[in-house]
């Protein structure tokens, strides 16, 4: 690695938890920030943070959405980057507030916010250049990579470098991996039967790798087809990313 | 209470077949466009190429179509300009009746099937006749077209040919695909030789040079446009490019696109009708321009991209959610995203907006447009439009998805999410409730388990490790 990113390494960060991992995944956040300790950085959350707005965005109320997302700007005043355990928020931030912002007064500052978003695992690769040492059992995982870390966040390859650090994981990526889970928020409310049909091929696919265990950036599409894999009684643990690097790396005797 | 749109779709994911051809198709039409490109930078580089030639095109629409005009009259084909479908119609209609023509053979038209002219054309006495062997299967099996370029994807072989030893009994039953195609060409042969109007779509007007370029692989649309002695073309405004030289790329990314094909078998360029001393060729060609809602599109700088799409059909065979239903459960003329976009904009939100809710916004029809149609951001704006109460917005239905209860629930969400005392609050005591939530909930829960809220926040979690707050 150039002596460059050596150099410019990151010594503090934020964090941006997002609503879904504060309420029902706080262990995902949790060890987002150990995982960042382990690397020398030191972490700072705001904790009058609440949700990035990206419900009501992709709802149409944009004038909801704009409140929201305008209450977390000024959480983040120091020129550092902002890690944010999720591809789909971090999106929304990165590349949808500028038309969120368009034309409001504080449009420069909102891009400037965006200008600083990172999202996890594309963090942990690029910027810090991480070093894993898998302490687990061989075991193999199914790696879903989400829409949004695929495409605007253009992320995919990384969860796969991550886990090249684990010699005894073996990752694997099912069929079809480009296609969406069917979750999409609202979506899986508004249209269940296409959503169910898209979520249970998803299981489908993830199944026939005949993988232990799922892991993915995003906690949206893991609610979705864990949730799924469950009411099928298939036992495939789910865990995001970083759940999953942080007990991997831990030693099982001390 | 279950929408139309939900009712269809669960019917298409009942049906087993229609569930095995749809995969089967779409999965095929992926893999031969991903086969088309030799590099990805190629692509990269032709799109940007593409895309800046169609928004040329559409931000200059009123005068390329002027100029369109001018030389199509130069070349001495015959313009009509149709502000709506009904219009459109009676173009078709009143030339028709001045040939005293009882039978139209017409090759592959998607403007066609925007206005309805077949159903038009026969409460008027007048047959027409698809000649296009998807669209042919489609008019005999009496539905409409489920998608763009495949309008029978959701048929087998083995359906094809009951359908056709049906209809035509007199044919040796056969279910090879070959033999299939060559059963529909005999029968169509002797309509091409007698009919004496024939009808085609357009892929894109050269305004530069007043030509109508036609692309399409079995032929059929060259039989239509030059054997019968009047041909007219109906298409919508937005296909008009500026030069001649803008052909070859759209051309190269259209077929790839769509099929995967470097090119098709055939592309015709049709400039005139036939001139003295020529054997051959229509003696009258006519362009039917039509509007139907497009010009409200232009007039709205995010959504007149919309009006860049160039048909290929590629965002429909990259939809997961098209994947699963099928083009009739959108019950429109263009299904899957651009379709999604589109209806809308021209019918309206009233009527189509549900089409904006059923996509999950993954991004996979922006990734794959040949031009570059910001897809999901205008599905996304499209939902905007539906809940919207201020006057500022032309899109036609706008304000019609407007809830009362559902905006206010959105209010107390967004009042939540701006005080975070309250957020804070109410989080925590949410997931103090965890116990007593309900547990179920359908749309959710039938095939889904309930996901449990967390005991304690990552707010609190964080707090109690000591993490800087700021």
């Amino acid at each position: 690695m150039s002596e460059k990113t050596a150099t410019s390494k990151p010594d503090t960060v934020y964090l941006f938890g997002t609503c879904l991992i504060d309420l029902l995944y706080p262990q995902a956040g949790v060890a987002t920030v150990k995982l960042l300790q382990h690397a020398g950085v030191r972490i700072i959350y705001p904790q009058a943070q609440t949700c990035c707005g990206q419900p009501a965005w992709n709802s149409g109320y944009r004038e909801q959405a704009l409140a929201v997302a305008r209450a977390q700007l000024e959480l983040f005043p120091k020129p550092i980057p902002i890690i944010v355990p999720s591809a789909s928020c971090a999106r929304m931030m990165k590349f949808q507030y500028a038309r969120l912002f368009a034309g409001q007064p504080d449009e420069a500052e909102a891009r400037k916010v965006a200008s600083r978003v990172y999202e996890l695992s594309g963090f942990l690769v690029d910027e810090l250049n991480i070093q894993l040492h898998d302490s687990g059992a061989p075991l193999r995982v199914a790696v879903h990579t989400s829409c949004s870390a695929r495409r605007e966040m253009a992320v995919a390859n990384k969860i796969p470098e991550l886990l090249k650090h684990l010699h005894n994981v073996d990752a694997v990526e099912p069929q079809h991996a480009e296609e969406c889970c069917g979750f999409g928020g609202t979506f899986a409310i508004k249209q269940p039967e296409i959503s169910a049909a898209m979520v249970l091929e998803k299981c489908r696919h993830i199944c026939a790798t005949g993988a232990q265990q799922l892991v993915s950036q995003d906690y949206g599409c893991l609610m979705n087809i864990g949730s799924a894999l469950e009411k099928q009684g298939v036992a495939l643990a789910h865990q995001h990313i970083a759940e999953f690097l942080w007990e991997r790396i831990q030693d099982r005797d001390p | 209470m279950t929408s139309e749109f939900r009712r269809n779709a669960t019917s298409a994911l009942q049906q087993d077949d229609v569930q095995t051809n749809l995969n089967r198709v779409v999965h095929k039409l992926r893999e031969h466009r991903q086969a088309a490109w030799i590099a990805a930078d190629e692509w990269r580089q032709l799109r940007r190429h593409c895309q800046a030639i169609r928004e040329n095109a559409v931000r200059k629409l009123p005068q390329l179509l002027e100029q369109l005009e001018t030389n199509l009259i130069r070349n001495g084909i015959q313009v009509h300009w149709a502000e709506t479908a009904e219009q459109a119609n009676h173009v078709v209609l009143s030339i028709m009746q001045r040939h005293d023509a009882k039978l139209i053979i017409k090759g592959k038209s998607m403007v066609s099937e925007e206005i309805a002219l077949n159903h038009f054309l026969m409460q008027h006495g007048i047959q027409a006749l698809e000649t296009d062997l998807g669209e042919f299967i489609i008019q005999l099996a009496g539905e409409k077209p489920a998608h763009i370029i495949v309008p029978a994807l959701h048929k087998n072989r083995r359906q094809i040919a009951e359908l056709l030893h049906r209809h035509f009994p007199g044919y040796a039953y056969t279910e090879d695909v070959d033999e299939l195609a060559q059963l529909a060409r005999k029968i169509l042969r002797d309509h091409f030789q007698f009919a004496r109007v024939g009808l085609t779509g357009v892929n894109f007007m050269i305004a530069e040079s007043g030509t109508l370029c036609l692309v399409e692989n079995e032929g059929n649309g060259r039989m239509c446009s030059t054997i019968p002695p009047v041909h007219i073309a109906v298409t919508g405004i937005e296909k008009v490019v500026e030069k001649l030289s803008d052909i070859p790329p759209l051309l190269s990314i259209l077929t790839r696109s769509a099929t995967g094909q470097p090119i098709t078998t055939y592309f015709n360029m049709i400039s005139a009708p036939r001139q003295p001393g020529e054997k051959d060729g229509p003696r009258e060609v006519h362009v039917v321009l039509l509007d139907n809602g497009r010009s409200t599109s232009y007039r709205d700088r995010e959504l007149a991209a919309t009006l860049r799409c160039i048909r290929c059909a590629a965002c429909i065979n990259h939809c997961p959610v098209y994947q699963h239903i099928g083009g009739h459960a959108y019950g429109t003329v263009i299904p899957g995203p651009i379709g999604s976009i589109l209806e809308p904009q021209q019918r309206g939100l009233d009527r189509y907006g549900e089409l904006t809710q059923a996509s999950t916004l993954c991004g996979a029809c922006t990734e794959v447009c040949p031009v570059g149609i910001p897809i999901a951001d205008i599905l996304n704006r499209l939902r905007w439009d539906a809940t919207r109460q201020d006057a500022d917005c032309s899109t036609p239905g706008a304000g019609s998805g407007y809830i009362p209860a559902q905006t206010a629930l959105w209010k107390l969400w967004a009042w939540q999410c701006t005080h975070p005392g309250a957020y804070r609050l109410s989080t925590r005591l949410a997931t103090r409730l965890r116990v007593v939530l309900p547990g179920y909930f359908d749309a959710w829960t039938n095939v889904r388990t309930m996901p449990k809220l967390a005991k304690t926040t990552l707010h609190e979690r964080l707090k109690a490790l000591g993490i800087d707050h700021e």
